[in-house]
């Protein structure tokens, strides 16, 4: 059973990632375009969807949840492979332009969220 | 001592899922005994590891940190784009669809505002800092959004090397900040609850840096934030060499 779930989200990952490239394609970009964002959506439908039917178990479940636990993990690794003695090395204008647009985006970020939040008492996950 | 090294990089997945899980197990200890769990577990072993890729870098000179020394090679497998974008899908499990929905037209603003504003930034500096041709301009402009739009947006317009690695350099510098900053800047920006990270992920766009700067913040915030980041990418790669190129080429001659 636990390998129904780890196939599950392999499935919704490389039909994400098919998505992502595909439209890549079409606008002339050499880029995966939102592969991962469909992928995540595509397993949250296909877990909604399971549900409804009591097809979805325990054991299912933790095929995918090893997976997530092990996040934080990979991404540590992906620190550690980072080029950081580059970005520290480099030049005024990659510490410029590499901070301050940052700073700008992150002012913004309370300003759209009331956009959506608006309305609504309290969010709870 | 050769057959040592021989069976390390052999089994370098192996190795790094060992040597994660001892960075994983000093940050734990030390949260817990020197920060009395006020910096979580999860911030420390990321900057744990940004210490660690950028001795990498040092001792061998080389691009991809710690993964350049040839027993721990392991860790580009389990930190690279695939095992990366696979355990981020796996977050959205149990994530709420009403919620997604509901910020939708918020994330979509938060996309295009976010690229436009950082690519507009991020060309004004390059402008100030002396480059004056509009190939140069626009690719650090697209490296300010992130290190892949700054290299695929040069290499379509022809841009030069320098400018290139100035790009790379700039989009590196972008990430490894959001991932330090995120969890100290959380509170100032709300960044509490799925909206806001959606938002957040849209307009901030680095997906290493934003993930890695939610999973230091709060785990829970993980999907939603990484979910709008992913488009981030592609829509920088659409729009800077094509839209905002001619923008800069008709401003600056």
């Amino acid at each position: 059973m636990l390998i129904r779930g780890v196939a599950l989200l392999s499935g919704c990952f490389l039909a994400g990632q098919l998505v992502g490239e595909t439209i890549g394609r079409l606008i002339h970009i050499d880029a995966n375009v939102g592969g991962v964002g469909f992928a995540m959506l595509f397993l949250v439908y296909a877990q909604n969807w399971l549900e409804k039917r009591n097809k979805i178990n325990l054991e299912m479940e933790s095929g995918i949840l090893f997976w997530s636990k092990m996040y934080i993990p990979v991404i540590v690794a992906m620190a550690a492979t980072q080029n950081v003695r580059v970005a520290l090395s480099s030049g005024a204008i990659a510490l410029l332009a590499g901070i301050i647009p940052v700073i700008l985006c992150l002012v913004l970020v309370p300003i759209v969220a009331k956009l959506s939040l608006k309305g609504t008492e309290e969010w709870s996950i | 001592m050769e057959y040592i090294t021989t069976l390390l990089s052999k089994n370098g997945l192996i190795v790094a899922f060992f040597s994660i899980g001892l960075i994983m197990y000093a940050s734990d200890f030390l949260s817990d005994k020197l920060t009395n769990k006020k910096i979580p577990a999860s911030a420390i072993a990321i900057f744990l590891g940004l210490v660690i890729s950028y001795i990498g870098g040092i001792l061998t000179g080389g691009n991809k940190g710690i993964a350049d020394i040839k027993q721990l090679s392991g860790f580009e497998l389990m930190g690279g784009a695939m095992f990366r974008d696979f355990a981020i899908v796996s977050t959205a499990m149990g994530v709420s669809f009403a919620i997604i929905k509901k910020t939708g037209l918020a994330g979509i603003i938060s996309l295009f505002t976010g690229v436009i504003l950082t690519f507009l930034c991020g060309s004004l500096i390059a402008y100030a800092m002396g480059y004056r041709d509009a190939k140069s301009i626009t690719t650090i402009g697209a490296g300010a959004c992130t290190f892949i739009v700054g290299p695929v947006t040069g290499a379509a317009i022809g841009a030069s090397s320098d400018a290139i690695a100035n790009s790379i350099a700039t989009g590196l510098v972008k990430s490894i900040l959001v991932t330090i900053g995120t969890p100290l800047v959380a509170r100032f920006i709300g960044l509490n609850n799925p909206v806001t990270a959606m938002v957040f992920g849209g307009l901030i766009g680095t997906t290493s840096g934003v993930a890695a700067g939610l999973a230091s913040t709060d785990p829970k915030l993980v999907p939603y934030g990484a979910m709008t980041a992913t488009f981030y990418t592609g829509l920088g790669c659409l729009l800077c060499p094509s839209i905002l190129y001619l923008l800069v080429k008709v401003i600056v001659g």
